[in-house]
């Protein structure tokens, strides 16, 4: 059995990446390049390590920043859905829904009119990813932006 | 009752690639590095706590089974681990100095209603929050 070991260090390299730069557009070859590896392999090897795609890991940690802003501050959705990377509100709310189960717009003000849980961010950030449905509808499909 | 946390324990994937990111890139200092046969006692100071060791310890028999030890490497590896979180006098800096020594961040200072934090990965794939406190708190 090869070693998976160096294999998990080099993924997770293009992991954070996405977990930093989620806003930019991130291609797959230049995850792969983060990563050490062929576009080709990338893409299956993150999805054998991680339980998903590179792209459906961006895309639930774009839906998982946005939660974070519609909380934490008085943006609007449309803002929002550009400062996580998104091109259209549509493609947005459209991923939004199907991971969070309810729109952007119900969302913020659900959790504006509550009191914010005194949980450090560092820690929503790795543990509040929504899980949503398995794959996320149709979103999934649609590259963002 | 007195009681604190002298001792944490970091899982690495190797000691002499750990010892040189905790102590060249974090500025940690050694406390203690002492070998028993192939037992090796590792133990570094984060750079503002003389008093706290960080174990830097390789998952690995006796204590653990083969097979267990790489389920620990294959964990941290994978980046789920989360040991704790640094505190700063200044975010900013911090992050700006350790940024320039090729240390690896998941997120940029960001105002939290707790401080200034961001969160930085070991070279073996912990990740620890590093947050500047706010004043009030």
């Amino acid at each position: 059995m090869p070693d998976v070991i160096p294999i998990y260090v080099h993924l997770l390299r293009a992991k954070d990446l996405i977990d930093r730069d989620y806003a930019q557009q991130l291609d797959v070859a230049a995850l792969a390049r983060e990563a050490h590896a062929s576009s080709a392999h990338f893409a299956r090897s993150f999805k054998r390590a991680f339980g998903e795609t590179p792209h459906g890991y961006m895309l639930r940690r774009r839906i998982e920043r946005a939660t974070e802003l519609l909380r934490g501050t008085e943006l609007s959705v449309t803002e929002v859905s550009l400062d996580v990377g998104f091109a259209s509100l549509s493609s947005f709310s459209h991923a939004f829904r199907a991971l969070v189960g309810e729109s952007p717009g119900a969302y913020a003000r659900r959790v504006r009119a509550g009191v914010p849980a005194p949980i450090p961010a560092c820690f929503t950030l790795m543990y509040t990813r929504p899980l949503g449905s398995s794959s996320p509808g149709q979103g999934a499909d649609r590259r963002p932006g | 009752m007195g009681m604190r946390l002298t001792h944490t324990t970091i899982w690495v994937l190797d000691q002499d690639e750990a010892l040189k990111f905790y102590t060249q890139k974090l500025g940690c200092k050694v406390n203690t590095d002492a070998r028993m046969g192939d037992f090796r006692w590792l133990t570094v100071n984060p750079p503002g706590q003389p008093e706290h060791e960080l174990i830097l310890l390789e998952p690995g028999p006796p204590m653990m089974d083969a097979e267990a030890a790489e389920q620990v490497r294959a964990l941290v590896a994978k980046g789920v681990v989360g040991p704790g979180a640094f505190e700063v006098d200044d975010c900013a800096a911090a992050y700006a100095e350790l940024s320039g020594r090729g240390v690896r961040f998941l997120s940029e200072p960001t105002e939290r209603f707790y401080g200034i934090e961001a969160t930085l990965r070991d070279n073996s794939g912990n990740w620890f929050s590093m947050t500047q406190r706010s004043a009030a708190t």
